[in-house]
Order: structure tokens, then C-alpha cells, then sequence
């Protein structure tokens, strides 16, 4: 027989990934459509609805409000206490509910994995698109509030540096991503790994800028939170929105560097481990 | 001819046993290893997937250098028993998983369909699953809109296709996931025993729906099922897999006949059964001999309209009071067609310490075809197994009659049995 042309060949010994942009994007509707349910699914047999999103911020705001401005007196840089806590909250909110969703999303979802195939990749892709449709909603607002200390007072004001903020959400979309493939593909094999996360994410609030702005800690602890990969994009957040904020290029060059080496990492473990976790699973 | 499926030495190992530190450390032994160039380890010691015997590794073969090819247009049902590799090779071939060894090379567009109705949400309604259902498995959107109307038809949902799928009974939400899957446009389909659900008259309609799509588009089909008569219904050619491996590739019907005779358990001319043929059960009663006779000799070829006589014998370990004992007789296609009791009513006949004989004369006409015997003894009062053979012998009924008189004139053979009847025809 003549040689022939094949459209798939899966050979044992290749060790590279198996997905492609060409494969995702194939899958393109899958993957709106899986944004879509989450959306959905979220307020379905609420009453309400969407509300929720906004509400869930609000009161995580009010508690930090009372226990680190008032009690504990912490600075927030002469942004106003309210629009300072919302944006930290808001913003490290959508990082550590994706890592946390990503991370479970090999497990999670094992009963759809172990009997279709589709780019797995389409799965974290679309808990990231669908916290980003949470994240917009709730920087509306922000929008509000902000939009109402602009009118009443001078002590905010809007610079050009709002149009990076797509930017700024891009680093920490693409970072979120990067934790979560990594600990997905471990956790399949070590559980171990998924109930550390869980740790990580909830003390990682406070060597984070998020309860306070880096301007108020200085020495050793101020290094400390700076090699947080996720400090200078929180500041860098608030910083678009209110104009306050501190970095250097020193540090956006790391933001840079370190967002894309933990983005490589989580790609190829990930793209090892899918391969044949529904075996280990 | 091109093939669409070439199957080149393909193995998968799998892990036994717990994961914990232990796999660990074996991890980082693997490892280091592969990074000098060895080959690992651990898959140097696995074995042959049998299941009664523990092995001295915890790595087992589910499929060991399978290799074979599939041409494009070819329905082909996969069989074997439980634990023959079936679901592991549908797992690699539709890419859920990946092999330990070996290439697989497909050509065209694959759909494989494990389960249906993967990726249904509770919440979401008929219409939106179908939506996403569909996507799961492969379609476009547009694609998806185009059918619509028709997969909705099919599953004859139409009334509650705005309502969340948590509403739905069991039998609209499984018609609704398989109407989806039927409606799948795709060079290659993989199909699991999917069609064990649903009722009747709906796995009628699924089995025509992919009959008409292997026939109409060329469409090549793989098919796993325990239902022999599904895969006789629906594929050309069958592959036979024995522990990891191919057995036999062939034309359906021959496959199955082999598949049937395989598993009978091996005995001398006199029907005499090896010992240790049977394991099952609580073992207090052992079948030692099972023969199929003709004038009280040994025969499996018998003349339609002749009545076959079986002799079958036990022995007794232990006395049983109420030992039920019955003859399966199983069809070609691996359905029971009638149990055979030694008491019309099913009542037990206490049991000595012992051996004994039965001669059970089977006093109803079969069908031309072949036929094999379940031999099964049980406790009446509590229903537990106390002894099983599964196709114990096999006889087959030919078209032809003794004298030539009553031969079995039509094409296609009706049916397993020829009930005794009584016919009075009156002019009206």
C-alpha cells in the first residue's frame, strides 16, 4: 500500500504538549459557552441574581474597613479607606479564585476529561474569562464609587494611566493562570499540593499589598512583599484607577519576567500531566 | 481502500495499588533513570493482565503491542471480556488518555462517545446544554444551530426544551444527551455501551440512526458492547481481545462464534469437566460433567425438529436442602433465550453428600442456529451462587431435517424456539 497521509498520529515516546492555537481555537465556542454556564449557573434559583456579585466584595470591604482601618489603623496612601479596600479586594480576589479554581480543574472535572477529549487548556481558559466577566462587572463599581470621591473630594484623580489598566489585569489573569496550571498538574498525582494552595492563598493576602499599600512597610518585610510577583500588579492596579501607587522600572521589569517564567512553567506542567491523568486521578 | 485507523504496537501500563510517598520515591528513581538514558524501571516487571493470579508487580498491561488496522467505511465491534482492554483502547483511541508504548494514526475528523450527555449541566436548560453538549463533543456553534430542530425532534423533547435538565425524567434526559451525540458529524466514531440506556424502542432508533450514518457517509464506526446482537445489528467486522491483546479479526459472525467457544471450559470427549474448570461460588456443589447426547451419545450437531438430551453431573462436597438448579440456554448474540429447571416450578431438590446424574431431555424444538449452556446452581432461600459455568458446551441445530421432510424452508431463521402449538383453521 502507498504511503498515506495521517490527520492525527499520537506516538507514545513524544513528550511535548499536544495542544496548539490552532486546536483552541477550533474549540473557540466551547469555550464562550463554558464562560456562559459559569455566568449562569452562579445566580441560577437566586433571588438576587447577579446582584451577587457586587454584594461579595461590598461586605468583605466593610469587615477590612472596620478591622485594619479603624482597629488597626493601617494607612491606604490617601486613597479614600472604602475605594482602597474594594480595589485590593476586587483585584485579589479574581488572582486567588482563579488559581483556586484552576488548580482543582484536572480534579474537578475529571467525569468530563475521562470521556472526551478537547484541548484541556479550554477549561482553565474559560475559568479565567469567566472571573474576568465577575471582575468587570465589579469594577463598575468601583467606577461608582470612584466616580463619587472625583465629584466630592480631591482626593483622587484620574490619569492616563487608566488605559493601562487592561494591561495590569492581563499580568495578573496571565499569573493566576500560571500558579493554577501548575498546581492542577501536581495535584492529580500529590494531593498534598492542593491543600497547601489553599493555605498559600489565604495567608498570601498579607504579603500582598492588598490590606495596605506597600508605602507604608519599609526594611526587610518591604522586601519581602516585593518579591511577591503579585505585589507591583496590585499597586500597579490601584495606581491606573486612583493615580497613587509606588513602583519603579526595576520592578515592572520583574513583574514582566516573572508573570511570563511562571506562565512557561504552569504551560508545561500542565501540558506533561494532561496527558494521562485521568489514569492517576 | 485507505485505513482510517492504524493501531502500531500500542501498550498501556497501569499503576495498581495506592498512591502515597512510596510512589513518590519511585517517581524519583524513574526519573533519574530516563535522565541517563535507561529504560524505566518499573515497566520492565509488569505482566499480562490477569486478574485471578497477584502478581509480583504492581504494574499491570492493560494492553500489550496491540496493533491493527481499520479501514475507512468499516463498522467494527470490539469484544472480550471484562478486563480484555476494551475500554482502555477506546480511552486511546478517542484520546482521553495516553499510551505507555506504541503509535496511533487516525485519519480524519473523530467523535467518540464514551457517555452521553458529558458536560450536561443540571441548571441550564435543554436548549443551552444541547448547546454545550454538542460543543464538548466537538461542533460548532453553527453547526449545532443548523440541527437544532432535528435533534430536538429526535429526542422528542420539544415541550420542555426551556426547562433546566434537572426537570427532565431520566428517559428525556438521556434521549436528549443521545440525540446530541447522533447528530455528530465525523469521519470516525467511537462508541462505548452507550446504548445499554434508554428504552427499547429508543436503542431501536439509535442503532437504525448509526446504521443509516455508517451506511450513507462512510463513516467508519467502533463499537463496544457486551450486547452481542447489538454489535451483530451494526458492524461488518468484530475484533476479538484477549488479556491486552488481539485474539482474532474477522467477519463478525465468526468472531462471536469464537468468542462463545473460547470461553468453554475444556473437558475430555465424555463431557467430563477439568477440575478446577469453575472457581466461582460458594462451592458446596461442583458441576464435574456436562454433555450434549443423541441416543444417549455424545453429539453436537442435531437435525432441526431433533431434541437434543443433556447429561450433566455434580457432586456434592456438602449437603444443600435447597439447591435451585438451573440451564441457561444462551443464543449466538449472548442473550439467555430460557432457563431450563429440573421442577416446573423452580423448587429446590435437597442435595446428599455425593455425586449424581441428571438426564434432562429438551422437549421443545430450537431454532436452526447455535446454542450454548450457562450450567448455574444457586441457594433458593438466600439466592447465593454456589456454582457457575459459563458456556459449558454448544450445540448447533442445523436447517435440514431427518427425512428431509420438515426441513427449515425460510431464509432467515425466526426466533430460538418453536413453542408447541395447536392450530384449528375454520372456514368463517
Amino acid at each position: 500500500m502507498s504511503e498515506q497521509t495521517w490527520d492525527l498520529i499520537v506516538d507514545a515516546n513524544d513528550k511535548g504538549g499536544r495542544a496548539s492555537f490552532k486546536k483552541i481555537w477550533q474549540y473557540r465556542d466551547l469555550l464562550w459557552l463554558l464562560v456562559r454556564r459559569d455566568f449562569v449557573a452562579f445566580y441560577k434559583q437566586t433571588i438576587l441574581g447577579p446582584l451577587w456579585f457586587f454584594l461579595k466584595p461590598v461586605f468583605s470591604a466593610v469587615v477590612y474597613l472596620f478591622v485594619f482601618g479603624k482597629l488597626a489603623g493601617l494607612s491606604t496612601d490617601g486613597i479614600p479607606p472604602a475605594l482602597f479596600y474594594i480595589s485590593g479586594i476586587t483585584a485579589w480576589s479574581y488572582f486567588s479564585e482563579t488559581v483556586g479554581k484552576t488548580a482543582d480543574v484536572l480534579r474537578g472535572n475529571a467525569a468530563i476529561f475521562g470521556k472526551v477529549y478537547f484541548p484541556r487548556l479550554i477549561m482553565p481558559l474559560s475559568i479565567v474569562f469567566s472571573n474576568l466577566l465577575k471582575l468587570g462587572i465589579q469594577l463598575i463599581l468601583i467606577v461608582v464609587i470612584l466616580t463619587y470621591y472625583l465629584i466630592t473630594t480631591d482626593l483622587v484623580s484620574l490619569t492616563p494611566a487608566i488605559l493601562l489598566l487592561p494591561v495590569i489585569v492581563l499580568v495578573i489573569a496571565v499569573q493566576a493562570l500560571g500558579v493554577g496550571l501548575f498546581v492542577a498538574a501536581i495535584s492529580t498525582k500529590y494531593r498534598d499540593i492542593s491543600m497547601l494552595i489553599g493555605y498559600v492563598l489565604q495567608l498570601g493576602l498579607f504579603v500582598a499589598p492588598v490590606v495596605y499599600p506597600l508605602s507604608s512597610i519599609n526594611g526587610k518585610f518591604r522586601l519581602l512583599v516585593s518579591v511577591n510577583p503579585m505585589s507591583f500588579p496590585l499597586e500597579l492596579f490601584r495606581y491606573s484607577l486612583f493615580g497613587t501607587g509606588t513602583f519603579s522600572s526595576q520592578g515592572i521589569l520583574y513583574m514582566i519576567v516573572s508573570t511570563l517564567i511562571i506562565l512557561l512553567i504552569g504551560l508545561y506542567a500542565f501540558n506533561k500531566g494532561e496527558k494521562t491523568f485521568v489514569d492517576t486521578v | 481502500m485507505s485505513v482510517a485507523i492504524r493501531v502500531d504496537n500500542i501498550s498501556k501500563a497501569y499503576q495498581l495499588g495506592v498512591f502515597n510517598t512510596g510512589s513518590f520515591s519511585s517517581d524519583i528513581a524513574r526519573w533519574w533513570a530516563l535522565k541517563r538514558g535507561k529504560e524505566d524501571p518499573f515497566l520492565q516487571i509488569g505482566q499480562e493482565n490477569d486478574r485471578t493470579s497477584i502478581g509480583g508487580s504492581n504494574i499491570v498491561w492493560s494492553l500489550k503491542d496491540l496493533s491493527f488496522d481499520i479501514e475507512q467505511g468499516d463498522s467494527v465491534g470490539i469484544i472480550g471480556r471484562n478486563g480484555a482492554g476494551k475500554s482502555t483502547l477506546l480511552k486511546i483511541l478517542s484520546q482521553v488518555t495516553h499510551p505507555t508504548e506504541g503509535q496511533l494514526k487516525l485519519k480524519g475528523k473523530v467523535a467518540s462517545l464514551l457517555e452521553v450527555g458529558t458536560g450536561f449541566h443540571p441548571e441550564l436548560t435543554g436548549r443551552e446544554n444541547v448547546f454545550l453538549n454538542g460543543a464538548i463533543l466537538g461542533m460548532r456553534k453553527q453547526e449545532i444551530k443548523q440541527k437544532f430542530d432535528e435533534i430536538v425532534a429526535f429526542a422528542g423533547v420539544e415541550r420542555y426544551i426551556d426547562t433546566p435538565v434537572k426537570r427532565y425524567s431520566s428517559g428525556m434526559y438521556v434521549r436528549l444527551a443521545f440525540a446530541v451525540a447522533a447528530h455528530l458529524e465525523s469521519d470516525i466514531l467511537i462508541v462505548d455501551e452507550v446504548l445499554a440506556v434508554g428504552d427499547a424502542d429508543f436503542q431501536k432508533k439509535c442503532i437504525g440512526k448509526m446504521n443509516q450514518l455508517g451506511d450513507s457517509t462512510g463513516r467508519t464506526i467502533l463499537f463496544v458492547s457486551h450486547n452481542m446482537s447489538s454489535i451483530k445489528a451494526l458492524c461488518k467486522k468484530s475484533i476479538f481481545l484477549e488479556k491486552g491483546k488481539v485474539h482474532s479479526i474477522g467477519e463478525t459472525g465468526d468472531i462471536i462464534g469464537g468468542y462463545l467457544s473460547a470461553y468453554s471450559p475444556t473437558k475430555t470427549g465424555d463431557g467430563y469437566l477439568a477440575q478446577g474448570a469453575s472457581l466461582q461460588g460458594t462451592g458446596e456443589i461442583r458441576y464435574t460433567r456436562f454433555l450434549t447426547c443423541k441416543n444417549n451419545e455424545g453429539c453436537v450437531e442435531f437435525f432441526f425438529g431433533e431434541k437434543p438430551s443433556l447429561i450433566i453431573e455434580v457432586e456434592v462436597f456438602k449437603a444443600v436442602s435447597d439447591p435451585a438448579i438451573g440451564i441457561h440456554v444462551v443464543s449466538v448474540y449472548g442473550d439467555t433465550i430460557t432457563m431450563i429447571t429440573p421442577d416446573k416450578n423452580y423448587k429446590p431438590i435437597p442435595l446428599e453428600k455425593g455425586k449424581y446424574q441428571f438426564k434432562v431431555l429438551l422437549d421443545e424444538v430450537l431454532m436452526p442456529g447455535e446454542y450454548s449452556f450457562n450450567l448455574t446452581i444457586s441457594k433458593y432461600n438466600t439466592g447465593s451462587d454456589i456454582d457457575f459455568i459459563e458456556s459449558a458446551g454448544t450445540i448447533r441445530i442445523l436447517r435440514d431435517s431427518v427425512d428431509q421432510q420438515l426441513d427449515y424452508p425460510w431464509a432467515t431463521v425466526h426466533g430460538y424456539y418453536k413453542p408447541r402449538s395447536n392450530w384449528e383453521t375454520i372456514r368463517i
